[in-house]
């Protein structure tokens, strides 16, 4: 299978998914004409034209609010926030507008539009630029949640939101656009809600999504020279998330740790660690262990902010507490 | 026509922001700058004569390019350079870096990261200046991109209704990253004062005296409680967006039709035909640059912040009761 990057794969399945359906419309800042501010629109405008791949000014607020009444209105907007920190200017529009319009209006519409936004630190973009904010949409009925971790999914998770019927905040990590991985030649969708096992072990289960995905591999890779065998979920989506494949990777490992980015308080490792509680206290021979971002702002320097954001040192010395005896 | 030693020191502010920024985007291409950089170099005029017609007292709220903010508003270059290299001893302990180079002991709110998010700041100041009989006004500075930010229509409502002693400063130079002004918005800064009722003026964004000179027009209204006001300059820029930014997207006209407007050479031009000479400009370099190695050298030998005090400094400590 070719190798294709990450931002590449997100550029194929936008033009895949244009090319099939001439109601799939384009619009963000600097997207059409300078082919996005992290390039992943290269080249679109110039397939699909101006009236489907537009430029939009500096209007967050416009641009979600315009996709969810084009949604209404029969097109199939995906739409582009330059930094997930800004989607705080969308929060109106997803949240009490998409969000809600199928069950408010006694399901006489829906809303299938999607808003990419990538999160993440590592580039010392300081606490504006930075921040990895997809529990708050998680948290939000009527909303679904999608953070590939590889070019694969990234291309079949956004050809699946964007047949979604449903409002879809498409999450992808600044740090991940360079990185390659196979992509068939003909790639499917992606089924939202579907987690995949990215790693076998029989010792202990780490359950993640996104850019942590593969620090979780890394770990998993230290901790086998260890003689610690550690199976690697990728949820792939968090809302919804894939509770029956973490529910029977527990039950066998009988260890959990959930690693994000994102700070853990109010976060998804608390989500799923209080669902394995609930309902599968009696498998665990560890309490559940949650990785995430110190609970601060994202710092500038970089002493600090590698300090404050956790990697595969973190995940594997979790997995390690885990596996100590009681 | 100004007297030469006012557009003399005019000239040592603007000569000291365009020399530290060349020193940072030396420092960036080097490694010692992490992050995104973004430089005002060809702006410094509007900072400089905004900046010249303000109090101590009186607050700016700033942008993503917002080092001429802050060196014109008189944050001291030891805290600047540092917090921009990530160290402790700077202005923000190393927390925020460029894009949000802050001092509020001198008004200067803060840079920002957020794109119209200093007008809602800098309306909120004007507010505190007025319920406390302050005779200070606030000044948001603002990138034409903001124009089309909801933000800025609320603010130039809200402003309006209150009377609030507030400046809205724009600095039109014509591009939001990598698009031209003329693509992103529809209407005119000028029409949208009229629409609110708010007195307006453009300036010169390359001429600092004219623009000082539109600022006092501006500034002194609103210091005596007459409401808000807008003062819209056209300025270059001559740089990327942010340093790094290759500008495929820019024709080399539009380049050198920016580089063409140069703030530092017209006041030199006119400081000359003052009788300023070449000598004494070459002093006032030769101290700038000896000021900015000063700093650069003391924040390369500044520790670097403090992980456990930064994790503590999340929430600030409530007040006692007395
Ligand atoms: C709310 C928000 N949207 C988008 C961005 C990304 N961004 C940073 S600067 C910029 C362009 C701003 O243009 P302008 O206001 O004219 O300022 P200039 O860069 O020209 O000084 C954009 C789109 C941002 N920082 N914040
Ligand atoms: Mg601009």
């Amino acid at each position: 299978m070719p190798e294709t990057r990450y931002s590449a794969a997100i550029n194929r399945a936008l033009a895949d998914a244009m090319a099939a359906d001439e109601s799939v419309v384009l619009f963000g800042e600097d997207v059409a004409a300078p082919g996005g501010p992290f390039a992943v629109t290269r080249g679109l405008l110039a397939k699909f034209g101006p009236l489907r791949v537009r430029d939009t000014p500096i209007s967050e607020a416009a641009i979600a609010g315009a996709a969810a009444g084009a949604a209404l209105s029969g097109l199939r907007p995906v739409v582009e926030i330059m930094f997930m920190d800004f989607m705080t200017f969308t929060m109106d529009a997803l949240v009490n507008q998409a969000a809600k319009a199928h069950f408010m209006f006694g399901g006489q519409c829906s809303v299938p539009m999607v808003v990419r936004a990538p999160h993440g630190g590592g580039l010392n973009a300081g606490p504006q630029h930075s921040q990895c904010l997809e529990a708050w949409f998680a948290h939000v009925p009527g909303l679904k949640v999608v953070v590939p971790g590889n070019p694969a999914d990234a291309y079949g998770l956004l050809r699946a939101a964007i047949d979604d019927p449903n409002p879809v905040v498409f999450v992808e990590h600044k740090g991940l656009y360079g990185s390659k991985g196979e992509l068939p030649e003909s790639p499917a969708p992606v089924a939202i809600g579907a987690a995949r096992i990215a790693r076998a072990g029989r010792d202990a289960t780490v359950v993640t999504y996104g850019a942590a995905v593969a620090w979780s591999l890394r770990a998993a890779d230290a901790l086998a020279r260890e003689g610690i065998e550690t199976e690697v979920v990728d949820l792939r989506s968090v809302q919804p998330w894939d509770e029956a494949t973490v529910l029977e990777s527990v039950g066998r490992t009988r260890r959990l740790a959930i690693a994000h980015e994102a700070v853990s308080a109010f976060g998804v490792g608390a989500e799923i660690a209080a669902c394995v509680s609930a309902k599968a206290f009696g498998r665990l021979a560890a309490p559940v262990a949650r990785v995430g971002a110190a609970f601060m702002p994202v710092p500038f320097a970089r002493s600090l902010e590698r300090a404050c954001l956790p990697g595969e040192t973190e995940i594997a010395a979790a997995v390690r507490r885990l596996m100590a005896p009681a | 026509m100004t007297q030469a030693p006012l557009l003399l020191e005019l000239y040592r502010r603007m000569a000291t922001i365009r020399r530290a920024e060349e020193r940072l985007s030396k420092l960036f291409a080097d490694g010692e700058v992490p992050g995104f950089l973004h430089l005002s170099i060809g702006q410094e005029a509007v900072p400089v004569g905004v900046c010249a017609a303000l109090e101590r007292g009186d607050t700016v709220a700033s942008t993503h390019r917002g080092h001429g903010h802050a060196l014109a508003k008189g944050m001291a270059l030891e805290g600047f350079f540092a917090e921009i290299m990530g160290r402790a001893s700077g202005v923000c302990a190393g927390r925020g870096g460029s894009i949000h180079v802050a001092d509020m002991s001198i008004g200067m709110l803060g840079a920002n990261g957020i794109v119209g998010g200093g007008l809602p700041l800098a309306t909120g100041s004007a507010l505190a200046h007025q319920v406390k009989g302050r005779p200070n006004v606030a000044v948001a500075f603002f990138g034409d991109g903001a124009m089309a930010e909801g933000a800025l229509h609320e603010c130039l409502n809200l402003a309006r209704l209150w009377q609030l002693p507030l400046v809205f400063v724009c600095e039109n130079n014509g591009w939001g990253e990598f698009s031209p002004h003329e693509r992103q918005f529809a209407a005119k800064l000028a029409a949208l004062g009229a629409a609110f009722a708010i007195p307006y003026e453009e300036a010169d964004g390359t001429d600092v005296e004219a623009v000082a000179a539109a600022a006092r027009r501006r500034v002194e209204p609103a210091r005596r409680g007459e409401g808000p006001q807008i003062l819209e300059c056209r300025t270059p820029r001559w740089r990327g967006h942010y340093e790094g930014d290759p500008q495929k997207y820019r024709e080399p006209s539009n380049l050198d039709a920016a580089r063409g407007q140069d703030a530092l050479a017209l006041a030199a031009a006119r400081l000359a035909a003052q009788g300023v000479d070449a000598e004494a400009l070459g002093a006032i370099e030769r101290a700038i640059t000896e000021r900015i190695e000063a700093a650069v050298a003391a924040a390369r030998a500044a520790a670097e912040p403090d992980f456990a005090a930064a994790v503590a400094g999340v929430y600030a400590e409530a007040r006692a009761h007395a």
